[in-house]
């Protein structure tokens, strides 16, 4: 059972409030397929991943990244059940698309690095660990599916 | 199942592999063909080249740089505190936090600058994280990511993604020639 201080909740919910989802969900898992290239192997139908200037202008990369942060929002939204929330996700992840659960916290770290360059000073040390733990919350629960 | 759209590709029928997975121009490749690790960390001339100029950048704030990078460590991943039970202070911004900072940085600049051959540069650092510090190799990507981090928080425009992935690739080589000497 996760435990949640009010920092952490406080946290959280603000900085999805201040964040545009369309920017930084294809900064996010734009940044994932360049700094991590081998994450390209599930998107074999984006079209043109061959380098970063394609990545970057790819209508599907962007619109994919949109996909990623509404998710995670629902995750925002009901934080004392997110393994619930994302029951299905995880069986998407691991029996359909199956994708290595490994590269979860690839995507978390890019999407911390998004985050980060967007609030600037405001990503204290502080503010910084409570996004670390609800990242590390979210893959979890989308492991938990995984056997 | 996809069908390879990539002209190019030798294989030219229907196959698992997603199309941008089946083969990649060669220029656009980080790793030469004939270098002699052949692992995801070793640099090519590109990489080098974005590292240093990037660093240069970075001049003059290695002390903020480094001293916000450990704060964070040291708060993100808690973990990482058992290495430093000897130090008074382990709060962000602390006297000690702010000197390891310094110091983990000096080390950085000079490995930039001797990114030819960090495996010697790093010899005698490699020795004391081996058999003085045993520190857990695991940790140094702990690091790694914290210091992306900051450069992030204080270099947006700079920090782009191709920046990015050279600075990760380097400080996985950093990490790598300070796990030689561990056994």
């Amino acid at each position: 059972m996760v435990v949640w201080t009010d920092f952490e909740r406080t946290t959280i919910k603000d900085i999805f409030s201040k964040i545009d989802y369309a920017v930084v969900g294809q900064a996010a898992f734009s940044r994932c397929l360049i700094v991590y290239p081998w994450t390209q192997r599930y998107f074999g139908g984006f079209g043109n991943l061959y380098n970063a200037a394609a990545i970057t202008s790819n209508a599907r990369v962007a619109a994919h990244g949109k996909v990623i942060m509404e998710a995670l929002e629902k995750a925002v939204k009901d934080m004392d059940n997110i393994k619930a929330t994302y029951a299905e996700l995880s069986a998407l992840h691991s029996e359909k698309l199956q994708v290595d659960p490994d590269n979860f916290m690839l995507l978390g770290h890019c999407l911390t690095i998004v985050v980060a360059s967007q609030l600037r000073k405001a990503f204290t040390a502080e503010v910084h660990a409570a996004f670390q733990k609800f990242l590390a919350v979210v893959v979890s629960s989308l492991r938990k599916q995984y056997y | 199942m996809l069908k390879c759209q990539d002209l190019i590709c030798e294989v030219g029928r229907v196959c698992a592999f997603p199309v941008s997975y089946i083969r990649r121009p060669q220029i656009e490749l980080n790793t030469t063909p004939t270098a002699t690790t052949g692992k995801m960390t070793s640099l090519s001339a590109k990489d080098k080249n974005t590292v240093k100029a990037f660093w240069a950048k970075v001049a003059g704030k290695e002390e903020q740089i480094g001293c916000d990078a450990v704060s964070r460590m040291l708060t993100v991943y808690p973990q990482t505190k058992t290495y430093f039970s000897h130090w008074k202070d382990l709060s962000p911004g602390s006297a000690p936090v702010k000197k390891h900072g310094a110091t983990v940085m000096a080390a950085v600049t000079d490995a930039v600058s001797k990114i030819d051959d960090l495996t010697g540069a790093l010899l005698s650092l490699s020795e004391l994280h081996a058999f003085t510090l045993r520190v857990d190799p695991a940790n140094f990507k702990v690091l790694s990511h914290n210091l992306l981090v900051v450069l992030s928080t204080m270099f947006p425009q700079d920090f782009t993604p191709e920046v990015h992935v050279a600075m990760d690739k380097f400080l996985a080589a950093v990490a790598l020639a300070l796990s030689e000497k561990y056994r």
